[in-house]
């Protein structure tokens, strides 16, 4: 009877692997570097708490999450996942623009051919894209002067409100 | 003195240096904005992520760090990567739209096109008659 490899967080963390370890189904021992960029950002002290208060069907997903955005915040120390955010929201509006010079292009060719038809009704699902769908609790504004490359990211197009660092 | 201390070092329960790392950023009328980051990433591993970033940056990253940290209070599951998710799907959506509106002003515009194709026959004989009733049609 040999004892069972600890996982990557016992590992790391040099302890022993308990049987009912928290960390054990999610951080396997063949995977160090995902537990130690989560333990790097977050810390494993608050990872646990984080885990210890999900049902254990939701912890693969949270553990998931986690490792995204520790990922994120390492490769870009400043902005982590908003630099993602913000550049998707920015690609969101230049092609919901473009979707409605193609929408009123389409409506002035089928008016030419047929003025009484219009292309979609108000309450058609097609008309949503024209619209933010971003959630509004968050606070974040579609627009922004955003250049994802550089990092120039202007916070109050986020936050909106006027940031002095 | 006591009474000068930024959230941090209120939350912390230490006195509040006058070089303190975290007393730019979070202010002590704002305790609420420190005790997020600190419930999700700790005051340990934030101070050390600061200290690796450049003065005139860490003000951005105090306030990514707090949004990220309220998006992980809020959704203890999937934090800001929902939004991330909702975002690509987003994207996805309009593309797939935005390609078929497209397609579809090519298809008229090629109808168009088609049409047009067959009236030169029908102008080129009006223009003749047009010369014929018009003695003053300039060619």
């Amino acid at each position: 009877m040999g004892g069972n490899s600890p996982c990557a967080s016992c590992k790391l963390l040099r302890r022993r692997c308990a049987r009912d370890c928290i960390f054990a189904p999610y951080f396997p021992s063949d995977d160090s570097q995902k537990f130690a960029i989560v333990h790097k950002v977050f810390g494993a002290s608050n990872v646990s708490k984080m885990l210890q208060e999900l049902p254990v069907h939701q912890r693969a997903d949270a553990v998931s999450s986690l490792v995204y955005e520790a990922n994120a915040r390492v490769r870009d120390p400043v902005y982590g996942c908003v630099g993602a955010i913000s550049y998707l929201q920015n690609q969101v509006s230049e092609l919901q623009m473009q979707l409605a010079l193609a929408q009123a292009e389409i409506l002035c060719i089928q008016m030419q051919n047929d003025p009484v038809m219009l292309p979609y009704p108000p309450d058609h699902p097609k008309s949503y894209f024209l619209q933010n769908d971003l959630p509004q609790h968050l606070n974040l504004a579609s627009s922004g002067n955003v250049i994802h490359r550089d990092h120039s990211l202007k916070i109050e197009s986020i936050f909106g409100h006027d940031m002095v660092s | 003195m006591i009474s000068g201390r930024c959230a941090a070092c209120k939350n912390q329960r230490r006195k509040c240096p006058s070089d303190c790392i975290f007393s730019p950023y979070f202010p002590p009328n704002d305790p609420e904005r420190f005790a997020c980051v600190h419930r999700i990433y700790g005051s340990s591993n934030v101070g050390k992520m600061l200290q690796q970033i450049p003065v005139h940056m860490r003000a951005q990253a105090v306030d990514t760090l707090y949004f990220e940290a309220r998006c992980r209070i809020e959704d203890p599951v999937y934090g800001c990567v929902k939004l991330i998710s909702q975002l690509h799907q987003n994207l996805h959506d309009t593309e797939s739209e935005l390609a078929r509106v497209q397609a579809l002003i090519a298809f008229h515009k090629l109808q168009i096109t088609q049409v047009e194709l067959h009236q030169p026959t029908l102008d080129a004989s009006q223009s003749s008659i047009e010369q014929f009733q018009n003695p003053w049609f300039i060619n």
